[in-house]
């Protein structure tokens, strides 16, 4: 499908009214990957919202991202019970093994390395996740046993 | 599944159900919660599945994922019933020493059962742990009974007989008055009495009123409410429809955060299956009253769980908070009155209609009545969810229930509130657990997180900790909020730097006066509390890093000194291939040197060092 | 309901109003004056910048709120000038002037109330804004276009337009600039040509006198909301 067709089939499912906003983009993220510029621009007509609010709504929510983003999304966490185990040494222990700060893609763009505040497994901290799988009580030394099968 | 056309209907099926059901019925259910997924329950789960059939056993043998089993620490957790027998640590390796020994020859493995650290005892049964013995379960109960995916199971548990009584004859007020008279408090952290707000809803002008379900749960450390979402979403739903019919509501939503992609997989799943058999719908039960529930998902913002800033959201736009007045619950969504309540005082709302508002306004305390479910974390040997009914005390908490401190460590604090809550120190421990007595000591309820700190926490650290949360998450609409963020974290990181100066403290006193006072919205109101609790119960801490350069707990980087011990240094080099900046030299299988120039304090090779060798002072 | 007048006390002062008008109001039309930077009485009050907080209820159970959109209830006792109310706008100013340390108007009104320095660590020297929103609920509501909103959050929350790119929705009509108390919105004219958010903006002159009227595009604007062909603005007010 061409990108204008992928958006098309996005926007069909929703009445197009403003309060779709939010769900549209969750759905173009995951879609693209990311927010691409050109389709935030036809969403605001086909909404009719202006672009001002689709690039406040982009940029005030910590999902969302204008840049393309990693084929993987890793997400270490900084909660509380994560942050007093280690978290900090656990994100920049990754953050290194793939030559990347937080809030960022590797330029092969493979890996998107984020924090987040809590995944909500804190019993395990600390915690990370690649994808949709989760790695409990995690140790700066384990890290490159469990990257190993997502690199390229 | 049926759709059921009326209640008799509903109560036929159930019948039928349950004389279908045979309750000796051997059964496998391995914990699906949020703290066992982590560590390979999927995996458990499987090998069961394998296991069961290739014995041929799986005609006889039910297995099923459970939601949270409470006692989260020792994943994952496998209860056999019809014993009650509650395994933990299994691994998928362990399932066929498990199906042989203890489902095909009965006998109980000593190695998978809890045991109790005060005497060695072993304890196999669920009703003996102790770490279940001082719990009150009514929104956990059905936990680890049922298959989170099966409305069947639900049913079977008496779900949605609450619904039928209150279509089958209660009016809305009377239902009001019910919860009113129950002393529900909300659990999402303001505890304002529900059956008012619920009165308030009803009492507002307008014909369209909607109902929101707040599950973005927000607070690091707390995932109560993704618990009982995943484990248990028909009660969540079914306490919905109840407040539904109560305020007058067709609409009702469920706001969940979007880090929690499991919980709208089974709320999504709930939905369909609740509109399917006539549960959700127009005409529900055949009673009159319509009701339909969606789910919203969260895009990344803590300040989202504030009812205002929740609402904007839900209607398109950046989650500012608004200035109340008005109140949702007289002008919320699209202007229209709405109610909102945390997932936790849903799910209370069905159990206080089938057991009545008395039943549960005897459990609790003068003015917090039921129980609050806790997420207990952190420095505890046995982390996990627990119920308990309001007015335990933390050392029931810490102690009982959590087995004490973790590798024989001190007590030293134990956070409640997430972000907005603040430190209790040691002398607190006796205080009984309610809404009020928290806020006496400078801390509040917040919707559950208990996250319990030894002596390797750094209090300074945890205030600088929360500060950089609420400062990254503050929607910056405010000045005193998004400014006075800015200059605690700016300050306490100082501090923790050691460049703290003895000014700062009445300074940071001062700032925080205004926030609480003057800040628009909830978040910034109470982002003090963290540094007002600690500065108040461990002000020596502050003078240690800001008087002597120290940090006692070993915790902030700028104050510390590694070396490494010639004495247990092997010379492995584990710690010289972690170091990010090659400060660490020596021959291999001779003993490490640390350039303390080029040290960046990170820690790494302390973290690695498996001899123990390499030192940390401050 | 909203025309029954309430009761209540101002500084000691029994006052009456029309029932739901904000604190802010009733305190005026009493000719008692609270300092304000981000309302405006053609906007609708937000409470961001709470300069304008007063001490409502009686002791020990008091609080503040923001007056420019708290209401008026009945019987309500309000405190425009307590000794926390004070306490309160001074931090609110001192923390302004941290962040915005080329305010000039903020420093007038700062010094004005004895704040001379703040202690906090100064922002950018050149920085102004101090995201009252003013400019933004303005294009919105008063000039109705929406170029420019708030975007990103508090560590890098700013006045943008989309994409921070020239904004194609704007129409030059200098209305943001004008009612920014900080000053910070570029904004130069020069040889008929006006530029404001980076965008150059081409000034229609009168037909009659010659002397610049507006930019073409807000011309255009105007004779799109009231269907009247654009070259019936072509003169300016003066020679109509
Ligand atoms: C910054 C902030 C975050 C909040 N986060 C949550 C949350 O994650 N979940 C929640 O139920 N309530 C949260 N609240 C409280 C809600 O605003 C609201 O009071 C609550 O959902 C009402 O439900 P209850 O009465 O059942 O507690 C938050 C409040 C603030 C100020
Ligand atoms: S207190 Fe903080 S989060 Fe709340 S409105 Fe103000 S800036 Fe936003
Ligand atoms: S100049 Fe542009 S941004 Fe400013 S108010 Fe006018 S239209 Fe809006
Ligand atoms: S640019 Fe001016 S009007 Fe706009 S937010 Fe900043 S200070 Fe307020
Ligand atoms: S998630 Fe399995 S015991 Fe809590
Ligand atoms: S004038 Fe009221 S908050 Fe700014």
């Amino acid at each position: 499908m061409t990108d204008p067709q992928r958006l098309e089939t996005i926007m069909s499912r929703y009445a197009g009214v403003a309060a779709d906003l939010i769900p549209v983009l969750q759905d173009i993220q995951d879609e693209f990957n990311y927010l691409p510029k050109d389709e935030l621009k036809v969403v605001a007509q086909h909404l009719n919202v202006p672009l001002t609010r689709v690039y406040s709504v982009a940029t005030f929510f910590k999902m969302f991202s204008l840049e393309p983003r990693g084929k993987h999304l890793i997400r270490v966490c900084l909660g509380t019970a994560c942050h007093l185990r280690g978290g900090q040494r656990l994100v920049e222990t990754v953050g290194r093994r793939l030559n990347v700060g937080p809030g960022h893609a590797t330029e092969d763009l493979q890996f998107s390395l984020e924090t987040v505040g809590c995944l909500g497994s804190c019993a395990q901290a600390p915690l990370m996740m690649i994808d949709d799988k989760y790695f409990g009580r995690m140790a700066v030394d384990k890290v490159p046993k469990i990257l190993k099968p997502y690199k390229p | 599944m049926p759709k059921f056309e009326s209640m008799n209907h509903l109560e036929e099926y159930r019948g039928r159900l349950l004389s279908s059901r045979n309750p000796q019925e051997p059964q496998v259910l391995v914990c699906g919660g949020p703290g066992c997924l982590p560590m390979g329950s999927e995996e458990v789960a499987a090998a069961f599945q394998a296991e069961l059939k290739q014995r041929g056993l799986n005609g006889n043998v039910v297995l099923k994922e459970s939601g949270c089993q409470g006692l989260c620490a020792k994943a994952v957790k496998v209860m056999l019933r019809p014993q009650g027998i509650t395994y933990q640590q299994v691994t998928a390796e362990d399932v066929p020493e498990i199906v042989e020994a203890t489902l095909v020859n009965g006998k109980i493995l000593d190695k998978f059962c809890y045991q109790d650290p005060a005497d060695g005892s072993v304890k196999a049964y669920k009703s003996k742990v102790p770490f279940y013995q001082g719990q009150r379960p009514i929104v956990l109960g059905k936990m680890d009974l049922i298959d989170p995916t099966s409305l069947d199971d639900y049913l079977a548990q008496g779900g949605y007989q609450a619904l039928q009584k209150v279509l089958g004859g209660k009016s809305p007020e009377a239902v009001i008055d019910a919860v009113e008279r129950s002393g529900l408090r909300g659990r999402g952290g303001g505890g304002f009495p529900t059956g008012r707000k619920w009165r308030l809803c009803r009492q507002a002008p307008g014909d369209v009123k909607y109902l929101i379900c707040n599950g973005d749960e927000g607070d690091p450390g707390a995932f109560m409410d993704r618990a009982v979402m995943e484990g248990d979403p028909h009660a969540v739903l079914e306490g919905m429809i109840i407040g539904g019919f109560a305020i007058g509501a067709n609409q009702g939503y469920i706001y969940v955060r979007h880090e929690y992609p499991l919980a709208v997989k089974r709320l999504a799943l709930a939905i369909d299956q609740a509109r399917e058999a006539g549960l959700l719908g127009a005409n529900l039960l055949g009673s009159g009253f319509s009701f339909d529930v969606k789910i919203s998902k969260g895009a990344g913002a803590f300040v989202c769980g504030e009812e205002t800033a929740l609402i904007a959201s839900m209607e398109g736009d950046i989650g500012e908070p608004h200035p109340r007045p008005p109140y949702p619950a007289v002008a919320g969504l699209w202007g229209k009155p709405t109610v909102i309540n945390n997932v936790e005082t849903w799910a209370n709302v069905p159990a206080i209609m089938s057991h009545g508002p008395e039943w549960y306004a005897a459990i609790g305390t003068e003015n917090s009545k039921g129980t609050k479910v806790f997420s207990l974390v952190g420095a505890v040997n046995n982390t996990g969810l627990v119920e308990v009914p309001m007015g335990t005390t933390l050392r029931q908490m810490v102690y009982d229930l959590g087995g004490g401190i973790r590798d024989g460590g001190e007590f030293k604090a134990v956070q409640t509130g997430g972000p907005s809550g603040g430190c209790i120190p040691k002398q607190f421990l006796d205080l009984p657990v309610d809404y009020d007595s928290l806020q006496s000591v400078g801390s509040i309820m917040g919707s559950g997180g208990m996250i319990v700190m030894d002596e390797t926490s750094c209090m300074v650290d945890v205030a600088r900790y929360f500060m950089s949360f609420l400062h990254d998450e503050s929607c910056g609409k405010c000045t005193p909020c998004r400014e006075g963020t800015k200059h605690l974290l700016e300050i306490l990181t100082e501090i923790t730097k050691g460049n703290g100066k003895e000014e700062h403290i009445p300074l940071m006193e001062e700032l925080c006066d205004t926030m609480a006072a003057a800040s628009l919205c909830g978040l910034g109101q109470s982002a003090v509390n963290p540094v007002r609790s600690t500065l108040k119960y461990f002000r020596e801490e502050y003078e240690a890093h800001i008087l002597h350069k120290k940090c006692p707990a070993l915790v902030c980087r700028p104050l510390l000194k590694y070396t490494v011990d010639p004495e247990t240094c092997t010379g492995c080099l584990a710690c010289v291939r972690e170091c990010p900046v090659d400060a660490i030299h020596g021959e291999a299988a001779e003993p490490q040197v640390i350039d303390q120039e080029l040290c960046v304090k990170c820690g790494m090779c302390h973290a690695v060092c498996k001899f123990d060798a390499v030192k940390v002072e401050s | 309901m909203k025309n029954d007048s309430v009761s209540l006390t101002i500084d000691g002062k029994p006052v009456q109003v029309p029932a739901g008008t904000a604190l802010l109001l009733a305190a005026k039309a009493n000719n008692i004056d609270i300092p304000t930077l981000c309302y405006h009485p053609e906007l609708k009050p937000e409470g961001h910048c709470r300069l304008c907080v007063v001490e409502i209820g009686t002791a020990p159970r008091t609080r503040l709120v923001n007056s420019c959109t708290y209401p008026a209830e009945p019987g309500l006792v309000v405190q425009t000038a307590s000794a926390k109310v004070l306490a309160s706008r001074r931090m609110v100013l001192e923390l302004l002037l941290a962040q915005a340390p080329a305010g000039e108007h903020l420093k007038e009104m700062a010094a004005a109330m004895g704040v001379h320095e703040t202690r906090f660590k100064k922002g950018d020297p050149a920085a102004r804004c101090i995201l009252c929103a003013q400019c933004v609920r303005t294009c919105r509501e008063v000039v109705g276009v929406s170029a420019i909103s708030m975007a990103f959050r508090t560590p890098k929350k700013r006045v943008a337009t989309p994409f921070a790119e020239q904004s194609e929705a704007c129409i030059g009509c200098g209305s943001c600039v004008f009612i920014c108390p900080t000053n910070t919105i570029a904004y130069t004219e020069k040889d008929g040509i006006r530029t404001v958010w980076g965008r150059k903006f081409e000034l229609q002159p009168c037909n009659k006198c010659g002397n610049y009227i507006a930019p073409k595009a807000q011309l255009e604007h105007w004779a799109k909301l009231t269907g009247d062909p654009v070259e019936s603005f072509y003169v300016c007010k003066d020679c109509r």
